[in-house]
């Protein structure tokens, strides 16, 4: 604990701060202001901690977390500074996975309550949903036992003709193992999106059994002879592998394939490129143009774009042309799962409902193993394997909910809340890299799962504006991809700046008006029985009437959540009709009248919705 | 003149017509003094086009064989295409065209030939008499006093003939700090803020020259705005550098020497051609699909759209906090005062005033503030984005303005009484009008042409409840309340309900918007009924224990 702290604002340029009181608990920071506002920082969320020169008024601490939130402390005294610095970085890096918070924290559910959480996304069931098996694609045993490939699932869709050794060959032929299985199954167009990694092919090298699985695959299909493979990476990338052994499917030894390559850069360009991001939208006093050529250099649109432009292109493959789709990158587990989800999620309404989104997340990226804690850097571990690469698939579905405001279910709190939680390690859904990492912790029994506990706060990501008749099940979503579609997504970068943000959130507004109207039509009905009761029939019939004039219910009624427990982290959700403007403090234009007149109150409303931890 | 004498091919069958994000769509096309008319000859009519020629910024035509293609690009940006059979047909049309959206005299634009459809019942020209502006001033001071000193134009030919200047100047005073001011455009004022008594004057720069000329009674003009012992502030919005080489053109800026208790405040708000070229950039960025997002940021990067956005924002919101935070009088000007000027005043009375976010409000600010003050209109919004001439008097100045109004209107949702709707129609107005509102440069200029006499306004026309419907916020909640908009990049957004809404589909935000409205109304009417069942169940109640 230390006393006399002052908490800067990030982006004034007259150093106006909040004195308070800093806690260290064993997860989290807390810094309590002098108005008893208290800022929670989960140590797991910390992504670097810097200790700035001593200036005057103390010494400056930089908080960085991968959430986006940077907090500028100035501590009194150099000794406490560099303890409190060197504790954070102790707590921030975690050796081994039992220490994550997710072992430790405890919603006080009952062990029957942790199983059935757990329960609720049942891929098996996901796979029944989409039609398998059926009388071309059969569930494997091929990988029961992580034998053939560990990143993969146990349970894995093949082509029915795709005999075990023609898989045992295939994996072999694959980088890590990862064979060609599948994703994604479109029933009215009997075509699938399945996915793999690189092929082991070198300059000239060939596996009959995998030419053999692409074949099956491409049979399985019976609407169309050809199929695509989409390899995710630029040309180039792909080429270079070459030189290792590896490389890309050579068109003339695969009878009927499309190759296309769609140039979605690697891990290491997405995450420079994030840092540049970072770095311009955190420059103080920012110009317009240093803004806009801060993006353009970023590259981070051009990258969304890029990805996005890769679904539609898989989505068209399928619901156009009824051609199955073979999707791999490098290793399969970045690009792949960014271009099969968003493709899915193009191709099939049910990912654009809630719990449709869980399933997705579920199948796509955590049981084909993108590696989540190394992208994440869950452990102190190589920062080469950190990339944002699932923050990009969370912005591509934000994009196309600005494009389509009634086709998803969900609104943006619920994506930001995800990506809180990816990075949080509060929940074991995201611990480790692969489901037999996760196994072998035995997450089911030491951890909860997050969705139960999203489910049980629905209400507050629930999109009022959804329609469900607005894509009737397996209609194609078809986003303008044009540039100028692209946005700085403002609320995930400075999700903690709310100097930045609207002061009054018309999205607040409806989100608590159509839950009013729910309530109000609750009430409606409870005074209509009470006036039945005490007055005959004849007059709720003049009611009944009146009803039928009035306006249909815009959104339709949802059962009531069903884990009601502790609550969990909330997104930034404020009263809807907060003025935080009569502060112009907080906008920067005020340098030149403050050397006029020194006498300025010092009031700065820093954050609003800082209270968001509660553990 | 007749029209007809320009009117060669009146009309022509067959033409094809092309608009973004619509089948192409075949029917006749058809000539008169002011429009241009398409229609589909469909049984349902669906596919009809009435557009005024005054709205069309260029044409180009093009041929393939004989048949030949016009592409007309109008001033609220949309760009249309006819494809029209027959080469002498085609050139006819296009003459025609280029001369019916051309023509010289004011007074042969469609205003002036209008006879509208509905009945007025409240005549706009008369809606926003300076009179009663000043009788709501009067109710909270009396330190003012209207002045007919220009009633014949004669001391400012740009202003108005009443103006609103403090009681201790009279209008001898004003006569000779009018010839002190470019123009003859005197501190008048433009907003007394009623919570602490502060006001906001707007005039043109003082003539000082490179001799450093004074006027006594500009001096006491302008002091005579200040509380005894209070400070005020000059925003010149010009740089100091600008105002430096005004002085030698016979302009320049209040000297400190001569006005010790004013801070003067540079601030850099653009105008002109380098306004008119940004808008241009702007637009041929906007309307280039095939941009890659690299080339599509910086195209916008380089049109210094929003980087002026950006600017006069802060411009004003430095002004409105010298007014609220500094309790401090400020006056505003740049060169002739008619510009930027003019923006400043107007936002900061955005920002300040509860009063200018309402619909009544906001058509009066624009009345006082740009109509009455001088704003000379007919000159900027001559030609828009697509203009190839190079006059140097077009700019999107009140443009600029209204998008500043849509950046806060974004930022405070609930706190304006109109819609994004209104901004737009009032672009349009002002660039292509059936009504007399916006044309001449000054109130001189719209009294020689007896347009209240001989055109509609346009606020006779939006003022009716059938139309005001239309602009409404459904979740306007009145907020007495100052409100500070953030000017930071992050927060500033590109007007795409100006700048993207001919290039993209638009049908999906345009249902998600018709949602949320229907979401407030249906809330609106499950309130009532609760009401109307709690009180129906109350009476009941009473009834029973009457019974009883």
């Amino acid at each position: 604990q230390v006393e006399q702290v002052k908490l800067l604002d990030r982006f004034s340029t007259s150093n106006k701060s909040l004195t308070g009181t800093l806690y260290l608990t064993a997860t989290h920071l807390l810094f309590i202001d002098s108005s008893q506002r208290e800022t929670w920082i989960l140590h797991h969320h910390i992504a670097a901690v810097e200790k700035l020169p001593l200036t005057t008024s103390g010494c400056p601490l930089v908080i960085q977390c991968k959430n986006f939130r940077i907090v500028h402390f100035v501590v009194p005294r150099e000794r406490d500074c560099h303890d409190i610095y060197n504790s954070l970085l102790q707590l921030s890096r975690t050796a081994k996975y039992e220490e994550l918070y997710a072992f430790s924290y405890n919603p006080k559910q009952n062990e029957s309550e942790q199983v059935k959480g757990w329960q609720l996304i049942d891929l098996a069931e996901e796979y029944k949903r989409m039609g398998v098996p059926n009388d071309y694609w059969q569930l494997s045993d091929a990988n029961r036992d992580y034998k053939i490939c560990e990143t993969y699932p146990r349970e894995l869709y093949v082509p029915r003709t795709a005999s075990k050794p023609i898989i045992v060959g295939s994996s072999k032929f694959r980088s890590k193992g990862r064979f060609p299985v599948l994703s994604y199954y479109h029933k009215n167009k009997e075509a699938a999106i399945c996915r793999c990694s690189q092929p082991l092919s070198g300059f000239s090298a060939r596996c009959l059994e995998d030419e053999h699985m692409l074949q099956a695959i491409s049979k399985a299909n019976p609407s169309n002879r050809y199929m695509y493979v989409m390899d995710t990476r630029p040309k180039l990338n792909a080429m270079a592998n070459r030189a290792a052994g590896k490389g890309y499917e050579n068109e003339d030894n695969y009878s009927n394939i499309r190759f296309q390559f769609v140039g979605i850069e690697n891990i290491h360009v997405m995450r420079s490129s994030l840092q540049k991001l970072l770095e311009v939208s955190g420059t103080r006093g920012l110009s317009v143009n240093d803004f806009l050529s801060g993006l353009e250099n970023s590259g981070w649109l051009r990258h969304i774009k890029a990805v996005l432009d890769a679904a539609v292109f898989l989505a068209k493959a399928i619901a156009v042309e009824s051609a199955s789709v073979l999707v791999h990158c490098s290793d399969g587990w970045d690009r792949t799962s960014q271009v099969c989800s968003l493709g899915a999620l193009l191709l099939d309404s049910y990912y654009r409902t809630i719990k449709g989104f869980m399933v997705l997340i579920e199948k796509d990226w955590i049981s084909f193993g993108h590696k989540f804690s190394d992208r994440c850097c869950q452990l102190d571990g190589d920062p080469k394997e950190i990339s944002p690469v699932f923050t990009q698939f969370l912005e591509s579905v934000w994009n196309l909910t600005e494009q389509f405001p009634q086709a998803f279910e969900y609104n943006e709190a619920f994506l930001l809340q995800i990506h809180e939680h990816v990075h949080s390690c509060q929940f074991g859904n995201f611990l480790g890299n692969c489901q037999k990492e996760r196994e072998d912790l035995k997450l089911k029994e030491k951890t909860y799962s997050l969705w139960p506990f999203l489910l049980a706060e629905q209400k507050k990501y629930q999109n009022p504006l959804y329609n469900p008749d607005f894509s009737p099940e397996l209609t194609l979503l078809e986003p303008n991809t044009v540039s100028f579609n692209f946005k700085f997504w403002r609320n995930m970068y400075h999700q903690f700046d709310r100097s930045m943000h609207p002061r009054q959130s018309m999205f607040n507004l409806i989100m608590n008006t159509s839950e009013q109207n729910k309530q109000l039509e609750e009430d409606i009905k409870e005074l209509e029985a009470k006036i039945k009761q005490k007055n005959g029939q004849s007059d709720v019939v003049l009611e009944k009437e009146q009803e039928q004039t009035a306006h249909p219910a815009p959104v339709a009624l949802k059962s009531p959540p069903c884990f009601q427990k502790e609550q969990p982290p909330m997104p930034v959700n404020d009263a809807v009709r907060t003025i935080e403007g009569s502060n112009t403090a907080d906008n920067r234009y005020s340098e030149l009248v403050s050397e006029f007149s020194k006498a300025e109150p010092a009031v700065v409303s820093l954050e609003y919705g800082v209270a968001r931890m509660t553990c | 003149m007749e029209f007809a004498e320009l009117i060669k091919t009146p009309r022509a069958d067959n033409v094809v017509l092309h608009c973004p994000f619509h089948l192409a769509v075949e029917g006749t096309l058809c000539l008169t003094g002011h429009h241009l008319i398409f229609s589909s000859r469909r049984q349902d009519n669906a596919e009809e086009l009435w557009l005024l020629h005054s709205n069309i910024d260029s044409i180009d035509k093009r041929f393939v064989g004989s048949l030949g293609t016009i592409v007309i690009k109008c001033k609220d940006l949309r760009i249309i295409q006819l494809d029209i059979p027959g080469m002498e047909e085609c050139l006819n049309i296009a003459s025609s065209i280029e001369a019916l959206s051309t023509l010289d005299s004011v007074t042969l634009m469609y205003p002036f030939f209008y006879r509208p459809m509905f009945e007025v019942l409240e005549d706009g020209w008369s809606s926003f008499l300076l009179e009663q502006e000043f009788e709501l001033l009067s109710s909270v001071t009396n330190e003012w006093r209207l002045s007919c000193v220009n009633k014949d134009f004669s001391v400012c030919p740009s202003y108005p003939p009443v103006v609103i200047v403090p009681k201790s100047i009279d209008d001898e005073a004003l006569r000779k700090v009018a010839l002190f001011r470019h123009g003859g455009r005197f501190p008048m004022l433009s907003y007394y803020h009623k919570k602490n008594g502060m006001v906001m004057m707007r005039s043109s720069q003082p003539l000082t020259g490179t001799n450093g000329r004074r006027c006594k009674e500009d001096e006491k003009l302008v002091n005579a705005t200040l509380r005894s012992g209070r400070r005020g502030f000059v925003i010149d919005t010009r740089p100091l550098n600008v105002a430096q080489q005004a002085r030698a053109k016979g302009g320049g800026f209040e000297q400190e020497v001569h006005y010790p208790q004013w801070r003067r405040i540079h601030k850099y708000i653009e105008r002109f051609n380098i306004l008119q070229e940004s808008f241009i950039k702007l637009v041929e960025a906007c309307n280039d699909q095939s941009h890659n997002m690299d080339r599509w940021l910086s195209k916008l990067e380089a049109s210094n759209w929003l980087t002026h956005i950006k600017e006069l924002l802060t411009t004003a919101c430095l002004a409105a906090q010298c007014i609220d935070r500094e309790s401090a009088s400020v006056l505003v000007h740049g060169s002739e005062g008619t510009d930027s000027t003019l923006q400043v005043t107007s936002l900061a009375q955005i920002i300040l005033d509860p009063r200018c976010r309402t619909i009544r409000g906001f058509e009066a600010l624009i009345v006082r503030e740009w109509l009455q003050a001088g704003h000379p209109f007919q000159q900027r919004c001559a030609q828009s984005a697509y203009s190839n001439s190079k006059q140097k008097w077009e700019a999107p100045v009140f443009l600029l303005f209204l998008e500043c109004v849509w950046q806060i209107h974004r930022q405070f949702p609930c706190s304006f009484e109109f819609n994004e709707q209104f901004l737009i129609m009032l672009f349009e107005h002002a660039y292509a009008s059936q009504f007399g509102t916006f044309l001449g440069n000054n109130e001189n200029e719209r009294a020689k042409l007896k347009l209240p006499q001989k055109t509609m306004s346009l606020w006779s026309w939006v003022n009716r409840p059938e139309e005001l419907s239309r602009f409404q916020n459904p979740i306007y909640e009145a907020n007495s309340l100052v409100i500070w908009p953030s000017v930071a990049p992050q927060s500033l957004q590109l007007w795409e309900g100006v700048f993207l809404r001919w290039n993209r589909p638009s049908k999906f935000l345009e249902e998600a918007e018709k949602e949320r409205i229907n979401i407030i109304k249906y809330n609106k009417e499950l309130q009532a009924r609760v009401n109307a069942l709690r009180r129906r169940l109350a009476e009941l109640e009473v009834n029973d224990a009457v019974q009883e």
